[in-house]
């Protein structure tokens, strides 16, 4: 007998929950619990008195899962509003990334040379490396740090991406 | 006058003010404030059970022949671990508990301090919400919110974990009402859009079937009295979940006994055949569904659910509402108006068709009960007492699902979504405490019943007359019928030995013990156990070999049941093995 794998598509979530404790735990463990995947997952307070905070998920999936995975997350008293901003329509995706390379002559020139065309900033900076901060879509950064590979790159932090709906309403 | 009062204090005034009348518990060391604080309560009856998991099914008991929401009180660690059965188990049927749990003090929170366990985290997946209270000031305002989350919406079970120096400290308590945003906002109305195409659909159809669920049990007697209101309305016909027996009546022409694995012929055949099919707070569970590629290909699907995530989980459907059952019925038959019922004879004589194939039959014994028959019997005997029934889980359970006919909501607890052996005795007990003057029975194996079998320390202890009628054929029933359908009979482990005397076992407990062996003494036997006013233990020795009858096997479709006297001896492919 085979273990059958399904079609998946990849959506972006946001979720609006309560700044308590404990909350993090119970979405992440949602999605172990049920089998759903996370390849990314960003949060951090939103809120002007630390009540709410917004967690970004980028997650894949048959459709039914994905729209399973917006009840289930629903159903969780913390959480006041899921958003599947692949599904809602045009959003603006970004995620910053740090990118180390070490390297010396013409190595390094050409790094930083492609740093400019990706509009990358150097925050650090030795005579033999440079951390770059680059913030874009996921797979500008994706591009980033692949040609970065054959200049020295050392190593490479990504936040995992935020997102929004483009246009003047809110989601 | 605010007052200045112990977390402890304010914890049992908190429960007091939930109209809270029993608390199904046991001591430890976390929890001796809140104890020391019940022992001079008049106001709540604290039932001390013989071991957590025993109070945590005791407490759904309650709260299922009462519609009350169950209170469980224990302590951190162990006491916690051992409740947690429990505690899934009202999560998968959907039962309003509030289970408050000691922890260690919060400076000793991660230190690996005695009977210390990370109760929030075990316990975060198989409750509705849980809390760590930190600070004794937040403590009626969590309680509040627990039992309005317990209680509101598709029910479950909260955890209130409080640690220990939380409940010693003070706080401030109000007599008013405890202020709280209010964030737990189920929906309970369905769109009127959604009704008017349900209608329109439910008019139309040639084949109607309305498949019901504990989601009516739980939205309340009004919702057992609208379903039958609209069945009268639209004349469908009606089956119905394990979870949802009771809410329409067995001895009604339209109902066709419960649908699924175990189901009758003419239910799973109407599922199967019929062209619009109204799904009433039920989770088309895979008990149910069997294969779900070959389930109900050719009908139309509605799908009342008050959980979102119910909807298009399993089964896609052609229009889902969320709500509330009761006030969805209401709204269904509000706007079902005057309009006549369609002709379904053609249908009804289909159903009627299937019905004579007599599904529930089985074989006369020469020498020795068969288990049906002493169901039966017990229905009989019992059904002017309308009693309440609990059960464990396994062949008894099907067995009792099968031939106890139910016409009455939360006359019928059983654990269905967790299946948990060892639920039906403490859940009898806290069934009892709810309502005192109810003969209720658990229908039992003996292999389930020796899972909780300390409880009926319990049931002595506060003089409680349950009965417990064991049918004893020395095998784990439903695990020895499986091994012959699917391992060639080979009994790995099936066989109940060493069975202990459970005659015996009752009169060390202050119980009568009565023990049934031949079919001649089985009514004698009975009417003495309903005679007798105190607890009872019955050990009804009934057939080896019986079994289960209709079965859909597992990865089969409705139309391949098996029926008494088919051949269910074999194996089967590893796809159908891997099947639950």
């Amino acid at each position: 007998m085979k273990i059958q794998q399904r079609h998946s598509e990849r959506h972006v979530l946001t979720i609006t929950v309560d700044n308590e404790a404990g909350i993090l735990a119970k979405i992440a463990g949602l999605f172990t619990a049920r089998g759903y995947n996370i390849d990314s997952l960003t949060v951090a307070d939103i809120s002007e008195n630390h009540a709410l905070s917004r967690i970004t998920i980028v997650t894949n999936g048959p459709p039914q899962v994905i729209d399973q995975i917006e009840a289930q997350l629903e159903r969780l008293v913390p959480v006041h509003r899921v958003v599947d901003l692949t599904q809602a329509g045009p959003h603006v995706e970004r995620e910053l990334a740090l990118v180390k390379v070490s390297g010396k002559g013409d190595n390094r020139v050409e790094a930083l040379r492609l740093a400019d065309v990706f509009r990358a900033k150097v925050v650090d900076t030795t005579t033999s490396s440079f951390i770059f901060e680059l913030t874009g879509d996921p797979t500008k950064i994706d591009s980033f740090v692949a040609l970065m590979r054959e200049l020295g790159l050392v190593e490479v932090g990504r936040t995992g991406i935020v997102g929004m709906m483009r246009g003047a309403e809110g989601a | 006058m605010p007052e200045e009062r112990s977390g402890a204090a304010i914890l049992v005034e908190s429960l007091v003010r939930q109209g809270v009348e029993f608390v199904f518990g046991y001591p430890g060391g976390a929890v001796l404030p809140i104890y020391d604080e019940l022992f001079s309560d008049q106001r709540i009856r604290h039932i001390l059970v013989r071991h957590e998991a025993g109070a945590a099914h005791a407490a759904e008991g309650y709260a299922r022949s009462t519609g009350k929401p169950g209170v469980v009180l224990v302590t951190s660690g162990p006491g916690a671990t051992n409740a947690i059965t429990g505690i899934a188990d009202a999560f998968m049927d959907s039962i309003p508990l509030v289970v408050v749990t000691g922890q260690v003090a919060t400076n000793l929170i991660g230190t690996d301090a005695f009977q210390e366990a990370d109760t929030v985290g075990l316990t975060r997946h198989c409750t509705k919400h849980n809390y760590l209270v930190k600070d004794p000031a937040e403590l009626a305002a969590t309680i509040d919110e627990a039992f309005e989350i317990a209680t509101t919406g598709r029910p479950g079970p909260v955890v209130v974990d409080i640690p220990k120096n939380v409940q010693v400290a003070t706080a401030t308590m109000s007599d008013a009402a405890p202020q709280r945003p209010k964030r737990y906002t189920p929906r309970m109305v369905a769109a009127p859009d959604e009704i008017a195409e349900a209608i329109e659909m439910i008019a139309k159809a040639e084949r109607p079937l309305f498949y019901t669920g504990g989601g009516v049990i739980n939205s309340g007697p009004r919702a057992t009295a609208l379903l039958r209101e609209l069945q009268a309305l639209t004349g469908a016909p009606v089956t119905s979940t394990l979870m949802g027996l009771g809410a329409f009546a067995a001895d009604h022409p339209d109902w066709l006994g419960m649908l699924g694995m175990h189901g009758t012929y003419e239910a799973n055949l109407a599922m199967n055949q019929c062209d619009v099919m109204v799904n009433i707070g039920a989770r088309f569970d895979d008990r149910v569904t069997g294969r779900l590629d070959a389930f109900s290909p050719g009908s139309s699907k509605i799908h009342i659910d008050i959980d979102r995530s119910s909807i298009n989980k399993v089964i896609p459907v052609d229009l889902g509402i969320v709500g509330d059952c009761a006030t969805v019925l209401e709204q269904l038959i509000a706007a079902w108006g005057n309009r006549k019922s369609r002709d379904l004879g053609e249908w009804k004589a289909r159903i009627a068709g299937w019905r004579a194939r007599d599904s529930l039959a089985y074989p006369k014994l020469k020498d020795g009960i068969m288990p049906q028959l002493a169901v039966q019997r017990l229905f009989a005997l019992t059904r002017e007492h309308d009693p309440i029934i609990t059960t464990e889980v396994g062949q008894h359970q099907m067995w009792a699902a099968q031939y106890f006919g139910f016409d009455k909501p939360n006359k019928w607890l059983t654990s269905g979504g967790l299946g948990t052996m060892g639920y039906g005795m403490p859940a009898a007990i806290g069934a009892q405490l709810g309502n005192p003057d109810t003969l209720v029975i658990d229908i039992a194996g003996e292999a389930s019943i020796q899972m909780n079998i300390q409880e009926m320390g319990t049931a002595s202890q506060f003089r409680l007359p349950i009965k417990v009628f064991i049918l004893n054929n020395e095998y784990m029933g439903m695990v020895r019928q499986w091994q012959e359908l699917t391992y060639e009979s080979r009994y790995s482990n099936s066989y109940s030995d060493s069975l202990p005397d459970f005659v015996k076992m009752a009169e060390a407990y202050g119980w009568k013990g009565i023990r049934i062996e031949h079919e001649a003494d089985l009514d004698a036997g009975i009417k003495a156990m309903i005679a007798h006013d105190g607890p009872v233990m019955v050990d009804c020795r009934v057939s080896k070999d019986a079994n289960c009858f209709p079965m859909i096997p597992s990865g089969a479709a409705h139309t391949e049941m098996l029926l008494y006297g088919d051949m269910v001896a074999g194996t089967m492919d590893d796809e159908a093995k891997a099947l639950v």
